[in-house]
């Protein structure tokens, strides 16, 4: 379902197969277990996100559900955790969106510092409304954070928008746009060296993306610290 | 230490301007908060004054908390320091005066948040970065700071390259992004005499100073909150 594998400072996680990457317990699970030993990571570490075929991932397992809300809301229930896992990353996070993310996939992707996408294929897709689906309220809460051009919120989530990788970076959704998937994914590993190089410490970076985004964070069960608490550590590195 | 020397206070037409002085850091410490704090309070009384300038000489406007300071002063003195920036800021807020930050050199950590803490920004286009250098430090970003670049950087983009890429902006990009007004050419002094064209045309509209004061603080809800028990208005018991 997924590999990880470490490149010099980058670890690179794959979402592997041609399939549509469906986000149910077991890839959910397997992701989680991923990030949990890439975070055992010193200082001056990074994660790129790639995933192979078409997909990079169409949201969470519909099929699985069988039309059963309650199965819905676990697998609603299940991802939240996820995206706590990468709000809460102690190092920097790059989505390599090589191809299809859509609905629980988009916010798959959202959930990373940087997105690459290419350029010729894959679309991001908020399709909980053409679906006729209501957005899980911390889902809300990262699309908020992350899209702040209110045109553009309005696009993605009220008008479910299929966006190409020049208009998703256009809205700010996309940092940098690709010519294609291998493309993508290489350009994302440079990315992710650069940033390690810079030899950020873990737990502060983390620390600072909470701060960046506390209502984000708040709704996918992350505490932030105490300002307090935050004091002590600026003493202790005096 | 004389405060006194710490910064100068001048006048020019209804403008008043607080220029930290010397060469130095402006390392925002405990001596130069209140020397500011002082001189912001001056202004504040002052009949007739119309608008703020803050600016400085040298090659930084301010280079963030003093940490030499703080590295000798007992711990609970380090809370002192912080609580006299976000009285600072309270103080900004509450001003009854539009406020224009002369950034006239680099601005980093608590002196971009300084700048910031201003109703207009303009910066010298040759020379210094807006750069909020805490991820680079190891430092982490307490409330009041984080709001006021949320409140000020509205865009996801530019917050984020901000806190957590490190990048230093010079005053083009910074334009081009909308976190500052607007890019001066030439040294110190021409960023001071456009700061105080800024802050003139600004006088010049002869509004309510209290009126100004209330509707800043209405305009940034959230950060008012978390400093206004350390501003000046504060009442004497609950100030901190």
């Amino acid at each position: 379902m997924c590999t990880l594998e470490q490149r010099g400072r980058v670890f690179v996680l794959t979402l592997t197969g041609d399939g549509e990457h469906w986000l149910g317990h077991s890839l959910i699970g397997s992701i989680r277990s991923a990030l949990s030993s890439v975070a055992a990571a010193g200082p001056g570490a990074a994660l790129v996100t790639v995933a192979e075929g078409r997909f990079f991932s169409n949201g969470l397992d519909i099929g699985w559900t069988g039309g059963s809300r309650a199965r819905l809301g676990e697998l609603v229930q299940a991802l939240r955790p996820l995206a706590a896992d990468l709000l809460a990353l102690p190092m920097p996070t790059i989505a390599a969106v090589t191809g299809h993310a859509a609905a629980g996939g988009f916010l798959l992707a959202l959930c990373h510092d940087y997105r690459l996408m290419r350029a010729d294929r894959g679309v991001f897709y908020m399709s909980e409304i053409d679906i006729g689906l209501p957005l899980p309220p911390y889902f809300v809460a990262v699309l908020r954070a992350k899209i702040t051009a209110a045109q553009a919120l309005r696009d993605v989530i009220l008008r479910g928008k299929k966006l190409r990788a020049a208009e998703a970076k256009e809205m700010g959704i996309v940092d940098v746009v690709c010519p294609s998937a291998a493309e993508t994914a290489a350009e994302a590993i440079k990315l992710a060296e650069q940033l390690a190089a810079r030899k950020w410490d873990g737990s502060v970076y983390s620390s600072i993306r909470i701060s960046l985004y506390p209502e984000a964070c708040r709704s996918v069960g992350i505490a932030e610290e105490s300002d307090e608490e935050k004091r002590k550590h600026f003493a202790s590195k005096l | 230490m004389d405060t006194a020397s710490l910064c100068t206070v001048e006048k020019r037409g209804r403008v008043h301007i607080i220029t930290l002085t010397g060469g130095g850091e402006h390392r925002l410490g405990p001596a130069l908060l209140s020397a500011i704090r002082s001189a912001v309070a001056a202004v504040r009384a002052t009949p007739g004054a119309g608008a703020l300038v803050i600016a400085a000489e040298g090659k930084y406007f301010s280079n963030g908390f003093d940490q030499a300071w703080a590295r000798t002063a007992p711990r609970h003195l380090h809370t002192s320091m912080e609580g006299a920036f976000r009285g600072l800021v309270a103080d900004l807020l509450a001003l009854p005066m539009p406020t224009v930050a002369a950034v006239t050199g680099h601005a980093a950590a608590a002196g971009c948040v300084l700048a910031l803490a201003h109703d207009t920004v303009v910066m010298r286009a040759s020379r210094g970065f807006l750069y909020m250098s805490e991820v680079d430090a190891g430092l982490k970003i307490v409330d009041f700071f984080a709001e006021l670049i949320r409140q000020k950087v509205p865009d996801a983009v530019t917050r984020r390259d901000l806190l957590l890429r490190g990048d230093k902006m010079t005053a083009a990009e910074a334009v081009r992004r909308g976190i500052v007004d607007a890019a001066v050419d030439g040294g110190v002094d021409d960023v001071v005499t456009a700061a105080v064209q800024a802050a003139e045309a600004l006088a010049a509209k002869g509004w309510k100073g209290e009126v100004v004061a209330e509707i800043r603080k209405s305009m940034w809800p959230a950060l008012w909150r978390k400093v206004k028990d350390h501003g000046a208005d504060a009442p004497a018991r609950a100030r901190l």
